[in-house]
Parts: structure tokens; C-alpha cells; sequence
């Protein structure tokens, strides 16, 4: 079953196409890959998905619904979630209180019900406290709840974002450039944590320049140059195609 | 050192205002980096609405004081939140994505404008509060003579104040305020209804804002139509002295900006106390733009 599809999605800036008249289709409880050169229009196809950029032309359906032209904050409440490629974190913000915003589109209590801190909003906030705890458990960052997330390492950053992604209960994960910056250690458990997640029947999404994760983790890889799909299957299959040999592993690599 | 100590608690009463006044360009910029230069004419507004009631109407002889106050500060914070939701709507939310500088413009036009209609309703001259609305209760505390109102006056911005930040601090919609505030886009993308947030903050702010107008017309006795100009800059530079987008930084600067006044009305002379304040103004952002608050707890918001 898809969970996610676009049809025909294009988008030019200024006289630059961006992506021209992608169509794409994602299974549920797969994990897929965008791969593709610098400038291939990965980033946008994902800034269109999650409603940060709207497309000029085609559609998005997510779980059967017409996404084209939500605003972003109704997608993720529809189950859509995201990291960055560079980290976006609320760095003066506790690592706590990163992931409780993530928890904010779960909430029902209204404005009054906050102010007068009823009964039904107080059993609300504890719930929510208890969830954001166990996300920081999932991605193993518990222990530092009470710390700025600025002041984190750079692979516990990325981390966090994750959990903060995920305490939006996505249905979709999309987590772009997830290993970019880390060594090898924190590579090889990002692995780990990628496929748990898909455990916990959550898709995901992801674009990643480190071939040997792709791969490795991924169901099924697309491939993008100059703002179209040039190739899509298993990675076995992605990796013996000829175009994608020439457009991005040119130099025999692999 | 008596005459000091009386000082001081004048300087508070006084600056316990302003930091009311202060709270709503702070938390304005905080989420929208824009200077709402209407604020201290919905200062004045809840100050003509609570002369509505309190004045023409004389609720205080039908309620008694503590009803009266009470009920007049709901109907101050509700009409300056609707005023405020207004000017949101009319002259800010169709600027959001253009010029900065269109906005600014759009604030003083809107301040001109409120100002006005102000003027054309209740008149240009000052109107009266009832005098004796709170009963002249006077205590000796430490040898110091404290007015009923003066005390009421200073507790009543405490209490708001202490309620704001614990809602800012402890609640899920304060966090979706500080998120919107560090980083529109990615609070976007976490579920965070921007738009939203922009309207809480247009909502209690003016709210805040008109309290302090109510507060100002018990305290003085008169308004005028052109009050919120003075008060409007005196709270915006308590609002920069303690960091602008700094929530206990506007408390604080209204309360230092509160003393400083008094104390250079007493000791050097009432024509300078302005010109001291906006002098601590201009120093403060050339010296130390970013407020007094040191780094750490200088967050936005």
C-alpha cells in the first residue's frame, strides 16, 4: 500500500527548475532513499512533501489525502515529520523542551484550559511529559533531559532532532542528510536506530550521501539529477543501472 | 534615608507599570522581530475604558471598590485583547512577508490613528477617575508612610507578572511561544501553529498593556488621550534596557527604569527625570545593545 505519492510535482525558482514533473511513489513500512548529486532537488521534494515550499504544479497524496497546499503545521498533525540537513534545533531551549514542542500539535487543551490549568490539561501535560521522556529514551539521549540542546555533540543534536520528529507521532519520517557529520561509531547506531523506528511502523524517508548506509539501510532507493527521477528500485538494482552509474557513481566507484 | 526609602517604594509602583507596559513590545518582538508602536495607545485605551466604568458609570458606589476593580479589569483586558487582535489583523498580518520597515511604518500609522479615535470619543482634555475609590487607607511600615493604592498598584503588576512567566515557563503553548520565537520555520515543521502563536501574542500583550492603562488611571486619579505616547517610551526603553524579546528582562527594566526616574526627580531635579531615562536609553544601546541581563539568562523570550 502507498502511504506517500506525488504526481507530476514541479518547481522552478526564479528560471531555475528545481524539480521537473516528479512522480514518486512510497511504500508503507519501507525505507526509502533519495539519493542524487549536489543540486539534484532532493531537499526541495522534501520541502514540498512536508508543505515548507509550495509546488507550481502536480500533487502530493498522503494516506489518500490531497496535501498540496496544507500548511506545514497541518501536515504534521496529518502524521508527516522532519529533520534537517543542517540541525534545526531550539538550541537555548532544554533537550526536554525540544521534544515537548514536538509533542504541541498532539495536545487538545485550549488556550483557557492552559491559563486555568484545569484538570483534564494537567493529566494532559503529564501524559505528554511521560511520552517526550521515552522518545529521549528511544534515541538514548534521557540522561541529558535537563541540558541546553546547543550544548550537545554534534551527533547527539542530530539524535535529538529525531526525537523531537518523532514525538509528533509521524505515520512518515523524513530525515534529511541523518548521517552527515557523524563518524563512523555514531554512523554505524544511527543504522540501528533508523530500523528500530521503522519497528515501530513509522516509514521512512531519507536522502544520505554515504553510499554504504543507503545501501545497507534502505528497501528501496530513488535516484534525482537536475530535478527529475532518473532511476528507482532495490539498492542491488539502483547500483547496476547504467544512468545512475553515469550520473552519480561515474567514476567506478563501488 | 527616610525620604530615600519613600523613594524607592515610588520608584517601584511607577516601574511595576512600566514593565507591564514593557511585557507587550517584548513579547511582540520576541515571535515577530517588529516594534509594535501601537502599544502604548492601547495602554491608554484600557486606561478610557476603565474611566468608563470606574468614572462615568461609578461602579465603585454601586459594587463597592474590590468588585468594581475587578470587574473593570475584565472588561480592560478583554476589550485591549479584541483592540489588539484588530491591529494584528488590520495592519500587521498583511505585511508578514514584506518589508520590515513597511511594518514599522504601518505601527505608527496605527498608533496615530488609535490616538486619534481616542481623542474624538472621550475628548482632548484629561478626565477624571472617581477620587475615592479605593478608601485613603495609610499604614506605617518601618516608619514609612505606604498609600492602600500605592501597595494595590504595585501588587496587582506583581501577581500579573508572576502568572505571565509562569505561563511563558510551564505551559505547552508558552513553549510554543519560545519555539516560534528562536525559530518560525522549524516550530512550523515540529506542528506549531505560527499564526496562532502570533495572535496569543497580540492577544496578552494588549491585554498586559491595557491592565497597566487601568492601573495608571486608579494610581493618578486622570488620563488624557495622549498619555500612552510618554508611557509608551518610557516602557519600551525598559523593555531595551532589560533586552528586547526578554521576558524577565522587561520586569526587571521596568522596575530599574521605575527608580532611576524617581530617584532623579528627588535628587537632582523633576526636569531632568525624562532626559535621565532616555539618557539611560541611548546608553544602554550603545554600550550594551543586547540589555543588562548577562548572556545566559538573557534568552529571547
Amino acid at each position: 500500500m502507498l502511504i506517500l505519492s506525488l504526481a507530476g510535482v514541479t518547481k522552478t525558482f526564479g528560471g531555475l527548475v528545481a524539480v521537473a514533473g516528479v512522480s514518486l511513489g512510497v511504500e508503507r513500512g519501507q525505507i526509502v532513499g533519495l539519493i542524487g548529486p549536489n543540486g539534484a532537488g532532493k531537499t526541495t521534494v522534501f520541502n514540498i512533501i512536508t508543505g515548507a515550499v509550495k509546488p507550481d504544479d502536480g500533487h502530493i497524496f498522503f494516506s489518500g489525502r490531497n496535501l498540496t497546499g496544507l500548511r506545514p503545521h497541518r501536515i504534521v498533525a496529518l502524521g508527516i515529520a522532519r529533520t534537517f540537513q543542517t540541525i534545526r534545533l531550539f538550541p537555548r531551549l532544554t533537550v526536554l523542551d525540544n521534544v515537548l514542542s514536538g509533542c504541541h500539535c498532539r495536545l487538545n487543551s485550549g488556550v483557557m484550559a492552559s491559563l486555568l490549568r484545569l484538570p483534564s490539561q494537567r493529566l494532559e501535560e503529564r501524559l505528554v511529559l511521560q511520552r517526550a521522556m521515552s522518545e529521549l529514551e528511544f534515541v538514548g539521549l534521557a540522561e541529558v533531559w535537563s541540558s541546553p540542546a546547543g550544548s550537545l555533540a554534534y551527533g547527539d543534536q542530530r539524535r535529538l532532532e529525531i526525537a523531537r520528529a518523532l514525538a509528533t507521532e509521524p505515520k512518515l519520517l523524513i530525515l534529511d542528510e541523518p548521517a552527515g557529520g557523524m563518524n563512523e561509531q555514531e554512523t554505524a547506531n544511527l543504522m540501528g536506530l533508523v530500523a528500530r523506528i521503522r519497528d515501530r511502523d513509522i516509514t521512512v524517508m531519507l536522502i544520505e550521501h554515504d553510499m554504504g548506509f543507503v545501501m545497507r539501510v534502505c528497501h528501496r532507493v530513488l535516484v534525482m539529477e537536475n530535478g527529475s527521477l532518473i532511476a528507482q528500485g532495490t539498492p542491488r538494482e539502483v547500483r547496476s543501472d547504467p544512468r545512475v552509474i553515469e550520473a552519480y557513481l561515474g567514476q567506478g566507484e563501488d | 534615608m527616610a525620604h530615600f526609602i519613600e523613594q524607592i517604594i515610588y520608584g517601584l509602583t511607577v516601574g511595576s507599570v512600566y514593565a507591564l507596559i514593557a511585557l507587550g513590545y517584548t513579547m511582540v518582538y520576541g515571535v515577530m522581530k517588529l516594534i509594535n508602536f501601537a502599544h502604548g495607545e492601547l495602554f491608554t485605551l484600557g486606561a478610557f475604558i476603565g474611566f468608563v466604568f470606574l468614572g462615568t458609570l461609578s461602579w465603585g458606589s454601586y459594587f463597592g471598590p474590590a468588585l468594581a476593580i475587578g470587574l473593570t479589569a475584565i472588561l480592560v483586558a478583554g476589550s485591549t485583547a479584541l483592540a489588539g487582535h484588530f491591529l494584528e489583523r488590520v495592519a500587521y498580518r498583511p505585511l508578514r512577508h514584506s518589508d520590515r520597515l513597511a511594518a514599522v511604518v504601518s505601527a505608527l500609522g496605527a498608533s496615530i490613528f488609535l490616538q486619534n479615535v481616542i481623542m474624538v470619543v472621550w475628548g482632548a482634555q484629561y478626565r477624571a477617575f472617581n477620587a475615592s475609590l479605593l478608601p485613603t487607607v495609610v499604614w506605617r511600615i518601618f516608619g514609612q508612610s505606604v498609600s492602600l493604592v500605592r501597595l494595590f498598584v504595585f501588587l496587582t503588576a506583581v501577581i500579573i507578572m508572576l502568572s505571565l512567566y509562569l505561563f511563558i515557563n510551564r505551559t505547552r503553548l508558552g513553549l510554543a511561544i519560545r519555539a516560534a520565537a528562536i525559530d518560525q520555520g522549524a516550530a512550523r515543521l515540529m506542528g506549531v501553529d505560527v499564526s496562532r502563536v502570533i495572535a496569543l501574542v497580540f492577544v496578552i500583550g494588549p491585554a498586559l498593556g491595557g491592565l497597566a492603562g487601568l492601573l495608571v488611571g486608579i494610581y493618578y486619579g486622570q488620563i488624557n488621550f495622549n498619555m500612552g505616547q510618554m508611557y509608551g517610551l518610557k516602557a519600551f526603553t525598559a523593555a531595551v534596557i532589560g533586552g528586547i524579546g526578554n521576558i524577565p528582562g522587561a520586569m526587571l527594566g521596568g522596575l530599574l527604569l521605575g527608580l532611576l526616574e524617581t530617584l532623579a526627580d528627588a535628587y537632582v531635579s523633576g526636569a531632568w527625570k525624562d532626559a535621565l531615562a532616555f539618557v539611560a536609553l541611548i546608553s544602554i544601546l550603545i554600550f550594551r545593545p543586547t540589555g543588562i541581563l548577562p548572556e545566559r539568562v538573557a534568552e529571547k523570550l
